[in-house]
């Protein structure tokens, strides 16, 4: 029998080793896996990759584990907002590496690397300081700029529903990164608010199918 | 010179309001554009998309009825229409990359004649940079709308021969409503579409770092 359920949140990410690249799912904090970043602050972790659209918001999920000096590289489209002061001050510190790309970009390199995809042209981006450097092409009259795809070790995500097989449906505006970044990364780790028997998830209505999951856990594991 | 009539936020917002048809899939952008959607009238069907995952996106939520998990791109509480549907972050850019958003709104620090559009970061060194979805939704809408003031707050133009802060998009703007304008970016050049009551084109223009077409119609 098949059971990627975890009954603890730690041992959920207790593989997570030091210098690898883990995407955390969230938009803001919709869909941020607080829980799962928790038990990685406890696990302890460090000089970190990480993958989100942001850089933390207030003291808590990502921004925390900023603020513990964990993180070495951010990935990320929108660092700096109103509430952004931890990574403000590793950044201007010189404590923490940011890689910036245009949002859509960073989605559809996420998507690349779970879809097998070498990289891609975009037309986002082209003839800005975003694009310095990298390859462009014109096709059909059109100006592209190529792209690359980003793999992670680890994908720590939230979800509404999950069951042993890692099915998973997602609530709302929540949902933002989880499905592209559980492909994309070789152990996906999904945080949800339940777990229920097999069968009860809707086919139809999956949204992320269990070959993209490799643990699920409960947020109050 | 000095200018005595301006179009006020909300009137610009209102502006905006009337050039969005029923049908329209239409992102409003962070800032100014938000307002746009005080003014889009309750008869029509308009969809409104927000980056992090939402189509049919409704006002915001009464008092008490926030939930975290529903926001925008601003990352304030909204409501979701009947109707409305969920995404992840790959299809939503999808729709704007792909070209099935009708119009985006968007502020702007400067747009250039040619309908460059700079956004996003000031350039200054201090800064620390952040572009989010705005690359994205300039090159990717059908019809790109800036809102935004005709001038700085120490009175340069806004609306320039060449964007001196770093770009966002290439010749990706079609229309510019100001405090004093409504212009099109064409082929030919800015055409002007309509002023704040008692200016006139030479006034606009005194203001305008850009040569400005006269309305068609004037």
């Amino acid at each position: 029998m098949i059971d990627k359920t975890c009954d603890s949140l730690g041992r959920a990410v207790a593989d997570i080793h030091d210098g690898a690249t883990v995407m955390i799912g969230g938009f803001g904090n919709a869909g941020m896996p607080s829980a799962l970043i928790d038990a990685l602050i406890a696990h302890g972790a460090r000089d970190l990759t990480i993958v989100n659209n942001n850089a933390g918001n207030g003291d808590t999920g990502l921004a925390a584990l900023i603020a513990a000096k964990r993180v070495r590289k951010i990935v990320c489209s929108f660092p700096r907002q109103s509430d952004s002061w931890h990574f403000d001050a590793a950044f201007r510190a010189g404590e923490i590496e940011l890689e910036l790309t245009p949002q859509g970009n960073l989605a559809e390199r996420i998507r690349a690397a779970g879809a097998g995809i070498g990289g891609f042209f975009t037309p986002t981006g082209y003839g800005t300081l975003l694009a310095e450097g990298k390859e462009t092409r014109v096709i059909d009259g059109k100006h592209y700029v190529f792209e690359t795809p980003i793999h992670a070790d680890f994908a720590l995500i939230k979800a509404l529903r999950g069951d042993r097989w890692g099915n998973l449906v997602y609530r709302k505006t929540a949902r933002n990164f989880g499905p592209i970044m559980a492909m994309a990364a070789t152990t996906t780790i999904a945080q949800v608010s339940e777990i229920v028997a097999l069968g009860e998830l809707d086919p139809e209505a999956i949204v992320t199918p269990g070959i993209f999951v490799q643990r699920v856990v409960k947020e109050a594991a | 010179m000095s200018i005595t009539s301006r179009f006020t936020r909300d009137q610009m917002a209102a502006r905006v309001a009337q050039d969005i048809p029923e049908g329209a899939y239409v992102n409003l952008g962070i800032g100014l554009p938000t307002k746009v959607a005080n003014y889009l009238p309750r008869e029509k069907e308009i969809f409104l998309h927000s980056e992090n995952g939402l189509l049919g996106m409704g006002p915001a939520p009464a008092p008490g009825e926030e939930d975290d998990d529903l926001i925008n791109a601003g990352k304030q509480p909204v409501t979701l229409l009947t109707g409305g549907a969920y995404f992840h972050h790959a299809d939503s850019f999808a729709m704007m990359r792909g070209g099935h958003l009708d119009i985006c709104v968007l502020g702007a620090f400067q747009v250039s004649h040619t309908g460059d559009l700079a956004n996003w970061h000031t350039g200054a060194p201090d800064a620390i940079p952040a572009v989010g979805g705005a690359m994205d939704l300039a090159i990717g809408a059908k019809q790109v709308f800036v809102m935004m003031e005709h001038q700085t707050k120490t009175g340069e133009s806004k609306i320039v021969e060449r964007c001196t802060y770093p770009l966002t998009g290439i010749g990706c703007v079609s229309r510019i409503y100001t405090d004093l304008a409504v212009l099109d970016v064409t082929p030919a050049g800015l055409q002007v579409r309509e002023m704040a009551p008692g200016l006139t084109l030479a006034d606009l223009q005194a203001v305008t770092a850009a040569p400005l077409l006269a309305p068609s119609n004037a």
